[in-house]
């Protein structure tokens, strides 16, 4: 198996490789020193009768021996260790790239050059370094895409940034790290890397309007969005909402996953999520409005044409 | 095993036995004896470890396999709060001060305490502390925002209902009766040594005890202030912590490790101390560079106050920051190697005696390397950016304080028991217990650093269920539960043997510091005669009259 932490797919998580590379095989020598005498020792040394052995106290040399080699070592890993700083942490002297903001218990994802919102699917172009703020809109949470960097704390009143950039397209997995309440574990994202053309392609039809529902269940469904205060939360631009404090459901229907990766995003989990979110997501702050059948068909059927 | 031969009519044989007569509970109540007080901190922190394991598995059951609903999310972050709070201040810091309690006058040759009421007021001020913690549950929602109680998580805002305020007001009461302890045992060691017993020759536990009685001193009043400012957020409106009106999160984090970080050492040195009397005796060779072992001590806990800022390495300090703490955190690898080295080469030679303890003692000394080492990785501020707030601390910190400190803690029970109880515990449950230990925590605990580096976060309720998760997060319940279980073994073990355990004696191990002259268990006044001090082992002098002392 893999680990993810382990297994880089970027430059920044590779230097960091290196510096883990380095480090465990400091510790492998030093445990292998320590286990072999704790093995080899007491064998050699047990105790057959009751003669009392030579009554040893020290020895200088071997105390500044073992004081030496192990101030030399760490030295090293602390030089390792800036050198590496230096590597993942260049200065970033200009604006965020992409600014996500931790909530509870979703990722907000704002391209400020395209005034494009999306929760929880950070997606980017590869074989660029992109810099990332990361804010946090109530408690601490923190910003963690194992195979592509260092993670980074959200805290409330501060904007920290970090790099972040894949050279290979794929789907990455992100973690909000620091814990966060009831729902800290259902704080996944993911990060989709795409070649640029795929990607301008992408934020180009992010930045669009919702399309009005054509008719149908669907048009039903956008009048009930507002009805039932779900405009008091979510954002749908193009419908006259505003809100910012759950996910932005401009193109809901184009996201992978719902509910900080809960569930899978099909038509089936969708309603089901409408029907009971606090059965699905114990504690999170969706509401469960009590919706009626024909409700539920409706509100899934406009949030399907969210593209 | 015989006695060493101390001077005949050292010690009246029976007529010390006094305080073996049934005793009525009234007077553990009102004692202000060391001993009944060190008894009665280990009855308290063993009750709660009872409850604190027992937490432990909720929490494991929850985790066995992906998407477990066992435990709602609200009880599970109860259950994990409750058990680090429970045992990093209800188990391991009253346990350490428990024994040191009990083993501080009696290894210096005193006959008690220096301030006898201030102990007896530091263990019922922590007792009813633990016990306010726990109402918290009456109160319909224990505290649910971590041991750490990140503000502003742990603020009104966020925690409505009152576990964090009896968490803040039992951890404030708890953190009193701590410093109340560290300041006499301060005193004692200062004051009540027995003539001859220089500072030079006192016992390694002692000095041990003596160095972290001052790190107590400078990190507690930290997290108390801290307390208080958090008490005074959430009762009275103000906002130290919010960065709304002006306060800072950031400065929750500092005050409180701050306070943490010393914590842990706080939660090892005694346990250093152990393994340096447990070792020698049963290598049946003075500790080697004993000077050498003390001054790391010291070392240690001087840079221990500098390095706190290493658990915020994710926060985005800076650099200046990355490198001032991370260095200081690198460096307390050196002193800490050279204590594991001194250890490792005072069994070089011996005549080592495969007990119980002797094998909690070597399981320390593994188990904690692999703990020191994975801390080196967080020290490595660049790694600590992957591994932080990951399964991967979970199993370092679990390696220093449970195969640490606990395996050195069950070293520490099998050689003092006889002392305190006058009885053996048995060594052959002792063997079963050692070896369902030893595997139970290496099974539950190792995995759990390759969890972390595979992405799991820590203080999850649950997980998706990636490719492995499900299976390691399995081994390591069934690992808790051999663990469970070996528990359940060391505490019938306690029970036989004190019930017809073989009668120990006044010096079962042949040891040589001041606590095996007395009888076993000791007089309420300890010695009837402290015998003469010229070393660092008057046992072993008084056995080997003529030998240069050691």
């Amino acid at each position: 198996m893999q680990v993810s932490a382990l297994n880089p797919a970027s430059p920044e998580a590779g230097h960091l490789l290196w510096l883990w590379n380095a480090c465990l095989w400091v510790c492998y020598a030093i445990l292998a020193i320590v286990t072999a005498s704790l093995i080899y020792i007491p064998i050699r040394f047990r105790g057959r009768n009751n003669v009392e052995p030579s009554q040893t106290t020290g020895s200088r040399k071997l105390e500044i021996a073992w004081t030496v080699v192990p101030i030399l070592l760490v030295m090293f890993l602390f030089v390792a260790s800036v050198v590496t700083t230096g590597a993942v942490y260049p200065d970033p002297g200009r604006k965020p790239d992409i600014v996500v903001t931790g909530h509870q218990w979703w990722w907000e994802v704002h391209y400020p050059s395209a005034n494009v919102y999306t929760a929880n699917e950070v997606h980017i172009p590869v074989g660029r370094d992109l810099l990332v703020g990361v804010k946090a809109a109530d408690v601490d949470h923190d910003f963690w895409v194992p195979r592509l960097g260092p993670k980074m704390d959200a805290i409330p009143g501060r904007e920290n940034t970090v790099f972040i950039r894949a050279d290979t397209p794929g789907v990455y997995r992100g973690f909000c790290a620091e814990f966060c309440g009831n729902e800290h574990a259902w704080m996944l994202f993911r990060v989709v890397a795409q070649a640029p053309a795929d990607y301008e392609a992408w934020l180009g039809a992010q930045a669009r309007p919702a399309a009005a529902a054509a008719g149908g269940d669907a048009a039903q469904g956008s009048v009930l969005f507002r009805q039932m205060t779900c405009a008091n939360c979510h954002n749908i631009t193009g419908l006259n909402a505003q809100q910012q404090f759950a996910p932005d459901l401009t193109h809901v229907a184009s996201r992978r996953m719902l509910a900080g990766e809960r569930l899978e995003n099909t038509p089936d989990n969708l309603r089901d999520w409408l029907h009971r979110p606090n059965i699905l997501k114990p504690g999170c702050y969706m509401p469960d409005l009590k919706l009626t059948d024909q409700q539920l068909t409706q509100l899934t059927a406009y949030l399907e044409t969210l593209k | 095993m015989s006695d060493v031969p101390l001077t005949p009519g050292l010690i009246p044989a029976e007529a010390a036995h006094g305080s073996r007569e049934a005793s009525h509970w009234l007077e553990w109540i009102a004692t202000v004896d060391h001993k009944r007080i060190g008894i009665m901190y280990l009855v308290t922190t063993l009750i709660f470890l009872i409850v604190g394991g027992v937490e432990a598995l909720l929490m494991r059951i929850q985790l066995a396999w992906p998407g477990n609903t066992f435990l709602t999310p609200e009880e599970y972050n109860q259950i994990f709060t409750m058990h680090g709070t429970t045992m990093v201040f209800l188990v391991v810091v009253p346990l350490l001060l428990g024994l040191a309690n009990y083993l501080t006058p009696l290894m210096i040759g005193a006959r008690d305490m220096a301030l006898p009421r201030l102990n007896a007021f530091s263990f019922w001020v922590f007792l009813f502390g633990g016990i306010l913690l726990y109402l918290s549950f009456m109160s319909g929602h224990a505290p649910a925002s971590g041991w750490f109680a990140y503000a502003p998580l742990s603020e009104k805002g966020y925690s409505t209902r009152y576990g964090e305020d009896y968490w803040a007001l039992a951890l404030l009461g708890i953190g009193v009766g701590t410093i109340g302890t560290a300041i006499n045992l301060i005193v004692t060691i200062v004051n009540l040594r027995t003539p001859g017993l220089t500072i030079r020759r006192l016992p390694l536990f002692v000095w041990m005890v003596f160095v972290n009685s001052f790190l107590i001193l400078a990190a507690i009043p930290a997290l108390n202030a801290a307390l208080v400012m958090l008490l005074i957020d959430r009762q009275l409106n103000a906002h130290f912590f919010t960065h709304v009106g002006g306060g800072s999160p950031i400065l929750w984090q500092h005050y409180f490790w701050a306070f943490g970080h010393p914590e842990v050492y706080i939660m090892v040195l005694p346990a250093f101390g152990i393994i340096s009397e447990v070792v020698p005796v049963f290598s049946r060779k003075p500790i080697f560079g004993y000077a050498f072992v003390a001054a790391s001590t010291v070392a240690i806990a001087v840079l221990s106050l500098g390095v706190w800022a290493h658990h915020m390495f994710a926060v985005g300090l800076g650099k200046a920051w990355d490198y001032a703490f991370g260095g200081a955190s690198l460096l307390i690898a050196v002193p800490t190697g050279v204590k594991i080295f001194n250890w490792i080469a005072t069994m070089w030679g011996g005549a080592i005696r495969f007990t119980t303890s002797m094998l909690f003692a070597l399981a320390f000394l593994f188990t904690f390397t692999i703990g020191g080492l994975s801390g080196v990785s967080f020290a490595a501020w660049p790694l600590d950016w992957q591994t932080t707030d990951t399964y991967y601390v979970v199993a370092h910190m679990h390696y220093v304080l449970f195969g640490g400190t606990f395996f050195a803690v069950m070293a520490a029970t099998y050689y003092w028991f006889p002392k305190m109880s006058g009885r053996m515990l048995s060594e052959r449950i002792g063997r079963v217990h050692f070896v369902l230990m030893f595997i139970g925590f290496h099974m539950t605990f190792f995995i759990q650093h390759i969890l972390g580096l595979d992405g799991m976060p820590r203080r999850v309720w649950t997980y998706p269920n990636y490719p492995g998760w499900g299976v390691m997060n399995m081994i390591s319940t069934i690992g808790a539960f051999v663990l469970g279980f070996s528990v359940l073994v060391l505490l019938w073990n306690i029970f036989v043997s004190l019930r017809s355990g073989q009668m120990a004696g006044a010096n079962p191990w042949e040891a040589w510091t001041l606590e095996w002259a007395a009888p076993s268990p000791p007089p309420e006044h300890n010695f009837d005669l402290v015998p003469p001090v010229h070393g660092r082992r008057p046992l072993w002098d008084l056995a080997h009259p003529g030998e240069a002392q050691s």
